[in-house]
């Protein structure tokens, strides 16, 4: 059964992923590292960590709030 | 000399899904479970493939790249949110709950399962009439633009009405004889051959440029300053995140995608694919817009207003003419595998959830595989026949790049109008027939009110505009879709036919 802090914690988490794929804090910022822009550098790393946390959450979590668990609602 | 060579690559490459959609034939079942949704047997790349295929419509190709050459690349980050996050996340939300319950009851369609949940044949209808009638001009939209890249292609020597009948009449013998598997197979081989065009072309270019990427961005930066820094005129903040989740949510309720839903072979199957999301988007859309936008650097022209592609345009400049003959046949295989799973998912809304039904309940797994065949073909060409009324009639003078990116952004915003309503009664044991139809009528009336009807002005506020506060209206109904199915589900009973039990409390697989 998941512990109160993994549900929160995975939500929180996505909720992370979420908030910063557009890197808000470069906004207007031109600045360019090998030939491409640093907001695109972002996102490439941005979608390699997102799939490193899926693929955590699925060994890990997969089923949190979907399926019953000891007596929890799903 | 191009030409004949272009036009023996696609129909070369129509011979070989021809060939593939055979042998899926020889290994199908005479079902509809196995017309449908192949069993449920997909592993993880067919999977992964045959929903990023179905995905990929002409707009990775033409309507992406365009963007990108017209207003600068950061459509990636609109790509890399909606496709790589917001929609992996729904794939786990929407997605793992509607596999395990389409495991436990055998469900092959959306409505099917909410028709049962809520023991209502007129949720079960309402689900699928509303889906299709967003399906519809979206096919129509991929018949347009194989259409118009044939008859590009040929310099109008095959004319418009001519190469979508000739499209659609392939992809409906094509859909018939196939079904799902062999649909899949094909999405796979599109989906590889793609990311591998994209990146040969992106590759090639770069070689093939002078000084390679030092020179386009001194390019860009004499030409257009703007397109290296983060966010401009046209890219708000709200238009991106509205762009980003109006169409994340709506690829989620998009038939031939959610369908495919049902459709994996087992548990290890979705969690493998749902990690590999944001690995794949990141594949194909990063090449991809940089082409465009590297175009921009480059001083090429096209004249994206007028229907012109940039694409095209940049491998005619650097690459040999074979090779942007099998780009074009990419695209023409984008479009296609998005449009053939769309006439099966179609198809299979109408015969199981309003014919079955609504017409005739009793008839056999025979006659219905029969019947779901029998509907692609009338599917396909009633879309054909109003495609080819709509381009004589309104698109003439109208670019086919814009065209396509505007309708397809607003079916794609129809459909989120259902994800949230549906994410309700997947989760919320109190929800409600009533508070379900209602919060799927009353956001649609509304969003297609703001599209449709003339700005109006009310007094200090204007009626029936797109956008409000920069956020586009699809977003606020999306909201008004949630709050109304809470409200309303709130207010009434549940009927003493739902099917709540067999919905919560599930087990893993």
């Amino acid at each position: 059964m998941a512990s109160m802090v993994e549900r929160y914690g995975w939500a929180v988490l996505i909720g992370l992923l979420i908030t910063f794929a557009i890197p808000w804090f470069l906004w207007g910022d031109s600045r360019t590292a090998f030939g491409l822009p640093l907001w695109l550098w972002w996102h490439v790393g941005w979608m390699l960590l997102a799939a490193v946390a899926f693929r955590l959450f699925a060994r890990r979590a997969w089923g949190l709030w979907i399926v019953e668990s000891e007596g929890e609602t799903a | 000399m191009s030409v004949p060579l272009q036009l023996g690559i696609v129909v070369g490459y129509l011979f070989v899904a021809l060939g593939v959609g055979l042998a899926a034939y020889r290994v199908t079942e005479r079902a509809a479970e196995d017309f449908y949704l192949a069993s449920r047997t997909f592993g993880t790349v067919v999977l992964l493939f045959t929903v990023f295929a179905t995905l990929l419509s002409a707009f990775t190709f033409f309507g992406g790249p365009d963007t990108a050459y017209a207003f600068g690349p950061e459509w990636i980050l609109v790509m890399g949110l909606m496709d790589g996050i917001v929609f992996a996340v729904l794939w786990y939300v929407v997605g793992y709950k509607q596999w395990l319950l389409g495991q436990r009851h055998g469900y092959i369609t959306l409505g099917e399962l909410l028709g049962d949940r809520f023991g209502s044949r007129a949720i079960r209808a309402l689900v699928a009439g509303v889906s299709l009638f967003w399906l519809f001009p979206y096919v129509m939209l991929q018949q347009i633009g194989a259409g118009g890249a044939l008859a590009a292609l040929t310099d109008g020597a095959l004319p418009f009405a001519g190469g979508a009948a000739l499209i659609t009449g392939f992809m409906i013998v094509y859909v018939v004889l196939a079904g799902m598997r062999g649909i899949a197979w094909t999405d796979t081989l599109q989906g590889a051959f793609m990311l591998l065009m994209v990146w040969t072309a992106l590759l090639w270019v770069l070689a093939a440029v002078d000084g390679g990427v030092g020179t386009i961005n001194a390019g860009l930066a004499a030409s257009n300053p703007e397109f290296l820094a983060l966010g401009s005129d046209f890219y708000t903040p709200g238009t991106m995140l509205t762009f980003a989740v109006s169409i994340a949510f709506g690829v989620a309720m998009f038939p031939q995608v959610n369908q495919r839903f049902f459709a994996a072979g087992s548990e290890g199957v979705l969690k493998r694919s749902f990690a590999l999301w944001p690995v794949l988007v990141l594949l194909l859309f990063v090449p991809a817009f940089l082409l465009g936008t590297w175009a921009r650097g480059l001083g090429l022209e096209a004249n994206i207003g007028a229907g012109e592609s940039i694409l095209p345009v940049i491998l005619a400049e650097y690459t040999p003419p074979w090779f942007a003959a099998l780009v074009v046949a990419g695209a023409i295989a984008a479009m296609m595998s998005s449009s053939d799973s769309m006439l099966l998912s179609g198809s299979s809304y109408f015969t199981r959830d309003l014919y079955r039904p609504l017409v005739d309940d009793s008839i056999s797994e025979r006659r219905e595989d029969r019947l779901g065949r029998i509907g692609v073909v009338v599917f396909a060409t009633a879309a054909l026949a109003a495609s080819v009324w709509a381009e004589a009639e309104a698109f003439g003078a109208v670019t086919v790049g814009s065209v396509l990116v505007e309708i397809g952004d607003l079916a794609f915003g129809g459909f989120a109008q259902l994800t949230l309503p549906v994410v309700v009664a997947l989760y919320w044991r109190r929800t409600t027939a009533a508070g379900l139809a209602a919060g799927i009528v009353v956001p649609q009336a509304v969003y297609l009110a703001f599209n449709f009807l003339p700005e109006t002005a009310a007094g200090p506020i204007v009626l029936f505009s797109d956008a409000y506060l920069g956020w586009g209206i699809s977003i606020y109904c999306m909201l008004l879709g949630l709050a109304t199915t809470v409200a309303v589900s709130s207010v009434t009973t549940p009927s003493p036919d739902a099917n709540v039990d067999g919905h919560f409390g599930l087990r893993a697989d």
